[in-house]
């Protein structure tokens, strides 16, 4: 371990501030070396690649640490000085930015700024779209200055979030033990897969996979997903309270290795899934499929939030980081996993002509699609589940959110697990 | 010398305790607690009939693990202390009984998932014996899979102490008893029953205090699908409500105390150690 304490990596700070004065740039650029970041976030984006790729572009160290959407949440509301970066949801953020443990960011220190697809800045992913249910990540992402408590509805030029990772989620199936098409969420309660279906048990993200399905079964229409009411959310727990009784589920799963192994052993056919877990499914040899449903997607977007105490030489460090990571690398080896950048046209400089093809603009294969640890995950001539990036964020019908009943909503949610 | 010891115990035991106890009468939102002086957890906790269902849910566990534990350790406990007749092999025998405890509980826990799957090992080998046609789905994600984990997370708890009280009983008491005309029955009744209550009694308290207290055995082996008062505590900690996670964990701290309670006034351990 060469990694300094904090304490030395401050003092490295104060040089710093020391070595600024003189304008010696030299200064700073041996002094980034000593600088250790510490990010913590969800495991999607916490890559131990990305760690290695920064001390190899950047030079300074990134200490990253990986939780379920939970302990994140707590964290970065309880602990402010446990972390540098906090690479979390938009969702998590509406929580979080109220309690002040994070800072706003200047978007005029970010290169790549203009290129950020619409969806971060008005909401809007072509100027037609229409804005779905849910926390819309645009409707949490700006504050109205470097001091911000609140969040404004405009480029205010000050970022809670910068946004990098975000995916359009459905049910994962596998077509090999169903054996007929799947075309709705309602499928999920199909007695047909009785003892066969699963749904995550984390509250917020479960809560909205309910309500799509409730929807597509045609028992009520919610004027806002993301928002129900309290009677909203009782009628939402019956439905499943009563699947649930009747042997519908076979397990519920709160990490991403349990439902992969759920569809890999075949407990499960039908469930709540996230993209990458489709991908190590289908690693296996499995097959598994990410499948478009009628009704639309259930979106969710991260980013990366700076830690309100970070200052100096480290937030400079930070920002540093920040552009990196928008400048293509970890964008294109976040698409290969099946996710999206917020800078998509940076990443197509680190992908081959295929993987953007098959990734980002659903064309068929032109030669194996392997993941980035090099297992093979399409021949040629397959499509991406869903199509190309336009179609499937083109058709997302809500986004995770937090409710104003959530408390109310997870009191519900414990009942429907003890049920 | 008993100076140290109460720092020690007054520090790391009943100063959490009593923070536990504190912090149940305050007030969370989402992402702040708030000091205050409030009754409002412990209302919606005895309010709720899930609280009802999940404490019935966790003495269920409680109570079914502790017998079959009870059955298979005191034969195991037995065995060894008087099948067994030299030292070295009970020895032996007994290291061989703490050999699964070299690994992590969570990993031995784990590995009957795969083997209980409906495309695992035991299903695969009913079908081939021709036991059965259709993979059984109760030998995973039930209550059947959560009180068979405990009993082989536990009964080694139970083993040990009986073994230990077994061993200190006097040859010569069931020499006497045989003497006396007594059949193999009456003795282990009459004779050894009554003395190793008190190591019956230590095994009790283990089991029944660590499957009250478990979470992570209910969560994976039920497949979230039961609860327990753990879950209960692990998800309000897990959404940052602390007073709420304080007050269930206030009330299981009484129940189990409770429990305990009745059991000493059975056996007076201290007397009988």
């Amino acid at each position: 371990m060469t990694t300094l304490s904090r304490r030395n990596v401050l003092k490295g700070g104060a040089a710093f501030a020391a070595g600024t004065t003189l304008g010696a740039p030299m200064i700073w650029a041996q002094n980034i070396k000593d600088v250790t970041l510490r990010q913590f976030g969800t495991g999607v984006s916490n890559l131990n690649d990305v760690a290695n790729k920064v001390k190899e572009d950047l030079g300074f160290t990134l200490e990253m640490t990986a939780l379920d959407s939970d302990s994140v949440t707590q964290r970065a509301a309880t602990q402010p000085n446990s972390f540098d970066i906090a690479d979390i949801e938009y969702w998590i953020c509406k929580k979080v930015w109220p309690t002040g443990n994070l800072q706003a960011m200047d978007t005029s220190k970010i290169k790549n700024y203009d290129k950020i697809v619409g969806i971060f800045r008005n909401g809007k992913l072509t100027p037609e779209s229409t804005i779905a249910q849910g926390t819309a990540p645009h409707t949490v992402g700006f504050t109205e200055g470097p001091d911000g408590k609140g969040f404004v509805d405009n480029e205010s030029g000050w970022m809670t979030l910068i946004p990098t990772i975000y995916n359009a989620d459905t049910l994962g199936i596998r077509p090999d033990l169903i054996g007929r098409p799947i075309n709705n969420w309602s499928e999920l309660l199909n007695p047909e897969f009785k003892g066969k279906a699963s749904i995550l048990d984390i509250s917020s993200i479960g809560i909205m996979d309910m309500a799509m399905v409730v929807e597509s079964m045609g028992e009520y229409t919610y004027p806002d997903k993301g928002n129900m009411t309290r009677e909203e959310i009782d009628l939402t727990m019956a439905i499943f309270t009563e699947a649930k009784k009747n042997g519908q589920f076979r397990a519920f799963w709160k990490s991403f290795d349990e439902s992969v192994n759920l569809m890999a052993s075949g407990e499960v056919v039908i469930q709540s899934m996230w993209s990458p877990a489709i991908t190590a499914v289908k690693s296996k040899g499995v097959p598994c499929v990410y499948q478009p449903l009628e009704e639309g997607y259930r979106s969710w977007g991260g980013g990366i939030g700076l830690s309100a105490a970070l200052t100096g030489l480290e937030r400079d460090a930070a920002y540093e980081y920040i552009n990196w990571y928008l400048d293509g690398w970890v964008g294109g080896y976040l698409m290969r996993q099946g996710y999206y950048s917020a800078v998509p046209e940076t990443s197509k400089n680190f992908m081959s002509e295929n993987e953007w093809g098959y990734w980002f603009e659903g064309k068929a294969a032109t030669d194996t699609i392997t993941s980035p640890t090099g297992d093979a995950l399409a021949k040629a001539g397959e499509l991406r589940d869903g199509g190309s990036f336009q179609d499937r964020m083109g058709a997302v019908a809500c986004w995770n959110a937090v409710m104003d009943e959530n408390q109310y909503m997870v009191r519900k949610w414990n009942e429907f697990i003890a049920a | 010398m008993a100076l140290p010891t109460m720092a020690v115990l007054i520090f790391f035991l009943v100063l959490p305790i009593v923070m536990i106890v504190v912090v149940s009468f305050w007030q969370a939102t989402e992402f702040s607690i708030i000091p205050a002086f409030d009754f409002e957890n412990y209302e919606f906790l005895f309010g709720s009939n899930v609280t009802y269902r999940v404490f019935f849910n966790t003495f269920k566990y409680a109570l079914i693990t502790w017998a079959l534990t009870l059955g298979i350790g005191f034969t195991v406990a037995y065995f060894l202390a008087f099948h067994v007749r030299s030292l070295t092999w009970q020895i032996v025998l007994f290291l061989l009984c703490t050999i699964p405890f070299w690994t992590s509980n969570i990993i031995r826990m784990i590995s009957w998932i795969p083997f209980l799957g409906r495309n695992g090992i035991a299903n695969s080998a009913l079908i081939s014996w021709g036991v059965i046609d259709e993979p059984l789905d109760w030998l995973l994600f039930s209550d059947f899979a959560v009180i068979l984990a405990f009993v082989h997370l536990y009964t080694l708890f139970m083993v040990v102490p009986i073994f230990n009280t077994m061993m200190r009983i006097d040859k010569s008491l069931i020499e006497a008893a045989r003497d006396a005309g007594a059949s193999g029955a009456q003795i282990l009744w009459n004779v050894i029953i009554p003395l190793t209550k008190p190591g019956i009694m230590i095994g009790t308290i283990f089991v029944v205090t660590l499957v009250m207290g478990d979470f992570i055995t209910v969560r994976f082996m039920s497949g979230s699908q039961s609860a327990n008062v753990g879950r209960l505590i692990s998800n309000d900690i897990a959404l940052l409500a602390y007073p709420s996670a304080s007050a269930t964990a206030v009330v299981l701290l009484l129940t189990v105390l409770i429990v305990i309670g009745i059991m000493l006034r059975f056996v007076d351990i201290r007397k009988e150690l």
